[in-house]
C-alpha cells in the first residue's frame, strides 16, 4: 500500500460496533443485511453447484449409470430452481445492491430498513421450505413447472417447491420496492438522476421488473397448486384448461427474470470498466436509458420461448421481431463499454479481468440469442443443448462473472481487507477458461440435435459431453478459489484503504469498512459521476498500487 | 428443409462471428494500446450521438434481415403442402404411436419414402411432448387437447433419430425412435405388409358404431349437419363467426360439441370426451376428411354394411 489511511487501532465500523448473534439477526443496517444475504446465497450456490456437478458426472457416459432416471430429473429441476430463485435473482441486488445503493446515493440506509430485514427473513423461510422439499424427496418437473405434467402427472413435491418459490418472490418484490423508493427519495443533495452511478440505474430497472413481474409468477404458481390440489381446471385440458396458458404466464415473469439477473451485472461491469480505464463511461445517458429500455422491452418478448409450442404463426412473428428489439439496448451497452476503453489508462486488476470475461461471455451469449430469436433456427435448436449453452452464457457467463467481479471490486470496502491479487487473477482466468470449456461444446451438441434434460443419450454425443464435464470440473475449482481466499483474507488479509482503487463514487468516500450510518455528515454532490479526471489530477498514479 | 435452416444458420454464424471479431479486436487492441502508463492520464471523452446512432441503427438493420429470413424459413416449415401424405402421431408417456393414413401402425418408428411430403397430425394422450428430428431440422410440441401439425420431406434414405424434446417425466430420455427413410420401391414393399385398411375406413366403422351416422346423415335432412365435403371449408357458427373446418375444428366438435356449434342446429350432440381414445379421434377425423375428397359418396354408402365386431377391433387395439 503506497497510500494508506489505516489506523493503528481499528476504527469503529458497521462490523465491530455491535457483537453477538442478536446484533446480526435483528439488524436493520443494510450492510449487515447484505452480508446475511451473502451467506445465504453462497450456501444455495454451492447446493445448486453440487447438483450441477452430479448432472455433469451422469452425462460423462451415454448410458444412464450413476444415478436413476428419476433422480436425474430431480437434479436438473432442483439445480435450476435453486440457482434461479435462490441464487441468481437475489445475488447482485440483495448483496451488492443492498450494500452499495444507499452509499452510492449518499444515504444512511435504504428507505425501509425493517422491510429490508423482513425480505431476508422471507427469503430464509422460502429457503427452508425449499430445503425441506429437497431433503424429503424433491421435485422433478423441470424448473419450468410445465403443465399438465406438474399438475396432474408428477408424483413429486410440486406443491412444496411451488410454494417455496412463491414465498421467495415476496422477498424479491420487497427488495425491489425498497430500491425504487430509496433511489427516488433518499438521494443526497446534488445527486441528480444524471449523476447517479450506472450501477444504480441498472438496479432501478431491475427493481421495476421485480415489482411488476414477480406477482405474475406468484399467482401462476398458486394456480398450479390449485389445479394440483383442488383439481380446478386451469391448465389441464382434461379439466377444460389450457396448457399453453401456463407457458404464457410462466414466461411473462421468467423471461424478464433473465434481466433481473443480468441487468445488475451490467451495472457492476460498468462501474469496474470506468474505474480501471480511469474514464467517464462513454455515452452515460445511453447506457442508463438502455437499462430502462431492456426492462420495458423485456416484458414484451416472453412468447419467444414458445415458438414450437403450438402458438399461431403470426404471434410467433411478432414475438420474434420484439425479441430483436430487446437485443438492441444490450448491443448499445456492449459498444459503449468498448468505447470507454478507448484512450483510457487501463489496468488489469482482478475485477477488471472479470469485467473483460463478462464482456466476452455476454457478447457470445447475446449473439447466440439472435440465433434463437430467428424463427427458422429456433424450431431446430429449441429445447436442445444450444439453448442450455445460450442461457448459461448469459446467466453464468454474464451474471455470475459480474457478481464475482463486483465482489472483488467492493470486497475491500465490505470487509476492510485486501484479498491476494495474484490468486484472484488466477481464479478469473480459471473461471473464464473452465466456463468456455463447459458450455461451448454444448452449442455444438445442440445444433447436432441433443435434446435438453436427457438422462441417457446416443453415443455419438459423448465426446462433446466429456469436454463439457471436464470444463465443469475446472469451473468448479474456479468458483472454490475465491471462496477460499476471501475467507482467508477476512482473517489474514492486509487492511484496505478507504479507496484502494482510487475509484469515483460516494461509497468510496466512506471509510473501509463503513460506519453504521455510512457518512459522518450528509454528503453534498457537486461533481458528475465517474469524475476520474479530477481524481487522477489530485492523486496522480500513486493510489494504483494495490495488494 | 435442412438446407434452408443451415443456410440461415451459416449466415448467422458469419454475422455474429464478424460482430464478435469487431468487439474482441477493439477490446484487446484498446486494452493493450491504452494500458496504464506512468504519467499518462486517460483522455476523457463524453460520448458521441452519431456513434450511438450508428451502433443502434446498423445492428437493428442487421437484426431485421435475420428476422425476415428466419420468418420465411419458419413460414415454409409451418405450411404443409396440400397433397402431403398424412401420418397421425399420438404421443404418450413414453412412446410415439404413429398411424399412416393408409392404415399402417408403428411404434417409435416411422417409415417414409424419399422425396414425399409427409404431414404429421399430432396429439398427446397425457403431457406435452415434442416431436424432433434433428436431421430434418424440424420440431413441434405435441400438446394434449389439440392437434399440432408439422411436415417434412426426406431427401436421403437412411435411419434418423426421433427425439422427444419436451421433458415429459421419468423416461423422457427413453422416448426416442427412428425415422426410416426408404427408396420408393422398398417403401411400397413395406407398405404392402400388414395394413388393417385405411385409417378413414376405421373411422367410418367408428362413425357408424358410435351412432354418429344417425344424426350426421349424408343428405342434409339429419339433426346434425351433413359432413359431406365439409373439411377445409368455412363453417358459419351459431354465434355468427366463421371458422375453417380444419383438423382441430373437427376434433373439438367431437370432444366439445357445444363450443363451436354450426349455425342452424340445436345443441343436442353429447360430448365424446373420455369415450374415445386419441387414435379413435384420429380415425374419425380421417374419415370426415375423406368425405371431402372426390368419390367420398361411394364410401359413405358402404357404412351400413359395417359390423360391430370389426369396429370394436379397430377401436380397441392400441387404445391407451
Amino acid at each position: 500500500m503506497a497510500k494508506t489511511t489505516v489506523q493503528p487501532v481499528e476504527r469503529e465500523n458497521y462490523l465491530n460496533k455491535h457483537y453477538g448473534i442478536g446484533s446480526w439477526l435483528f439488524t436493520t443496517d443494510h450492510k449487515r443485511i447484505a452480508l446475511l444475504y451473502l451467506l445465504s446465497i453462497t450456501f444455495f450456490f454451492f447446493i445448486g453447484g453440487f447438483y450441477a456437478l452430479l448432472i455433469r458426472l451422469e452425462l460423462l457416459t451415454p448410458a444412464g449409470d450413476i444415478v436413476l432416471a428419476d433422480t436425474y430429473n430431480k437434479l436438473f429441476t432442483m439445480h435450476g430452481q435453486v440457482m434461479v430463485f435462490f441464487f441468481l435473482i437475489p445475488s447482485i441486488p440483495a448483496v451488492l445492491g443492498n450494500f452499495l445503493i444507499p452509499m452510492m446515493v449518499g444515504a444512511k440506509d435504504l428507505a425501509f430498513p425493517r422491510i429490508n430485514l423482513l425480505s431476508w427473513y422471507i427469503y430464509i423461510i422460502a429457503g427452508a421450505m425449499m430445503m425441506h422439499c429437497m431433503l424429503t424427496g424433491g421435485v422433478d418437473t423441470g424448473w419450468t413447472f410445465y403443465t399438465p405434467f406438474s399438475t396432474a402427472f408428477s408424483n413429486t413435491k410440486v406443491i412444496e417447491a411451488g410454494l417455496a418459490i412463491f414465498v421467495a418472490g415476496f422477498s424479491s418484490i420487497l427488495t425491489g420496492l425498497n430500491f425504487v423508493v430509496t433511489i427516488h427519495r433518499m438521494r443526497a443533495p446534488g445527486m441528480t438522476w444524471g449523476r447517479l452511478p450506472l450501477f444504480v440505474w441498472a438496479h432501478y430497472a431491475t427493481s421495476i421488473i421485480q415489482i411488476l413481474g414477480t406477482p405474475v409468477i406468484a399467482i401462476t404458481l398458486v394456480l398450479v397448486v390449485a389445479e394440483r390440489a383442488l383439481h380446478l381446471g386451469i391448465f389441464d385440458p382434461k379439466l377444460g384448461g389450457d396448457p399453453l396458458l401456463f407457458q404464457h404466464l410462466f414466461w411473462f415473469y421468467s423471461h424478464p427474470a433473465v434481466y433481473i439477473m443480468i441487468l445488475p451485472s451490467m451495472g457492476v461491469v460498468t462501474e469496474i470498466i470506468a474505474c480501471f480505464s480511469r474514464k467517464r463511461i462513454f455515452g452515460y445517458t445511453f447506457v442508463a436509458l438502455s437499462s430502462i429500455a431492456i426492462a420495458v422491452f423485456g416484458f414484451l418478448v416472453w412468447a419467444h420461448h414458445m415458438f414450437v409450442a403450438g402458438i399461431s404463426v403470426y404471434a410467433a412473428l411478432i414475438f420474434s421481431l420484439l425479441s430483436y428489439a430487446v437485443a438492441v439496448p444490450s448491443a448499445i451497452k456492449v459498444f459503449n463499454w468498448t468505447a470507454t476503453l478507448y484512450k483510457g489508462s487501463i489496468r488489469y486488476d482482478a475485477p477488471m479481468l472479470y469485467a473483460f470475461g463478462f464482456l466476452g461471455l455476454f457478447t457470445m451469449g447475446g449473439l447466440t440469442g439472435l440465433f434463437l430469436a430467428a424463427l427458422g433456427i429456433d424450431m431446430h435448436v429449441h429445447d436442445t443443448y444450444f439453448v442450455i449453452a445460450h442461457f448459461h452464457y448469459i446467466m453464468v457467463g454474464g451474471a455470475l462473472m459480474g457478481y464475482l467481479g463486483g465482489m472483488h471490486f467492493w470486497w475491500p470496502k465490505i470487509t476492510g481487507k485486501l484479498y491476494p491479487e495474484g490468486w484472484a487473477r488466477l481464479a478469473a482466468l480459471i473461471v473464464f477458461l473452465g466456463f468456455n470449456l463447459t458450455f461451448f461444446p454444448q452449442f455444438i451438441l445442440g445444433y447436432l440435435g441433443m435434446p435438453r434434460r436427457m438422462y441417457a443419450y446416443p453415443p455419438e454425443f459423448q465426446v462433446l459431453n466429456v469436454l463439457s464435464t471436464a470444463g465443469a470440473t475446472v469451473l468448479g475449482v474456479g468458483y472454490l478459489l475465491p471462496m477460499i481466499y476471501f475467507l482467508w483474507s477476512m482473517r489474514y488479509g492486509k487492511p484496505a484503504a478507504d479507496n484502494p482503487w482510487n475509484a469515483a463514487g460516494l461509497e468510496w468516500k466512506t471509510q473501509s469498512p463503513p460506519t453504521t450510518f455510512n457518512f459522518d455528515q450528509e454528503p453534498v454532490v457537486t461533481w458528475e459521476a465517474y469524475n476520474y479526471d479530477e481524481l487522477d489530477a489530485r492523486q496522480p498514479q500513486e493510489a494504483h498500487v494495490v495488494g | 428443409m435442412a438446407g434452408n435452416v443451415d443456410a440461415l444458420f451459416i449466415f448467422l454464424l458469419i454475422v455474429s462471428g464478424m460482430m464478435t471479431l469487431l468487439i474482441f479486436t477493439a477490446v484487446v487492441y484498446f486494452a493493450a494500446r491504452y494500458r496504464n502508463r506512468k504519467g499518462v492520464l486517460a483522455e476523457q471523452i463524453e460520448g458521441s450521438i452519431p456513434l450511438e446512432l450508428t451502433w443502434t441503427i446498423i445492428p437493428f438493420g442487421v437484426f431485421l434481415v435475420i428476422f425476415f429470413w428466419g420468418a420465411v424459413v419458419y413460414f415454409h416449415s409451418r405450411t404443409p403442402p396440400r397433397d402431403a401424405a398424412e401420418v397421425y402421431v399420438v404421443a404418450k408417456q413414453w412412446m410415439w404411436k404413429l398411424e399412416h393414413a393408409e392404415g399402417q401402425r408403428e411404434i417409435n418408428e416411422l417409415h417414409v419414402p424419399v422425396g414425399r411430403d409427409v404431414k404429421l397430425i399430432m396429439s398427446s394422450q397425457d403431457v406435452i411432448h415434442s416431436f424432433f428430428v434433428p436431421a430434418f431440422r424440424m420440431k413441434q410440441d405435441v400438446v394434449p387437447g389439440r392437434y399440432t401439425v408439422a411436415w417434412f420431406r426426406a431427401t436421403k434414405a437412411g435411419t434418423y433419430h426421433l427425439f422427444c424434446t419436451q421433458y415429459c417425466g421419468s423416461q423422457h430420455s427413453g422416448m426416442i425412435g427412428d425415422i426410416v427413410v426408404q427408396e420408393p420401391a422398398q417403401y411400397e414393399a413395406w407398405m404392402n405388409g400388414g395394413s388393417t385398411g385405411p385409417l378413414s375406413a376405421t373411422g367410418e366403422k367408428l362413425f357408424s358404431e358410435l351412432g354418429c351416422v344417425t344424426c350426421h346423415r349424408m343428405d342434409s335432412g339429419g339433426r346434425g349437419p351433413s359432413l359431406q365435403g365439409v373439411f377445409g371449408k368455412p363453417v358459419t357458427l351459431a354465434d355468427g363467426r366463421t371458422v375453417t373446418a380444419d383438423e382441430n375444428y373437427l376434433r373439438q366438435c367431437i370432444l366439445d360439441p357445444g363450443a363451436q356449434r354450426v349455425k342452424g342446429f340445436q345443441p343436442i350432440m353429447p360430448t365424446f370426451q373420455g369415450l374415445v381414445s386419441e387414435e379413435q379421434v384420429n380415425a374419425l377425423v380421417a374419415y370426415v376428411k375423406s368425405l371431402a375428397q372426390p368419390g367420398a359418396a361411394g364410401a359413405a354408402t358402404r357404412t351400413a354394411a359395417v359390423t360391430a365386431p370389426d369396429g370394436a377391433r379397430a377401436a380397441g387395439s392400441q387404445g391407451q
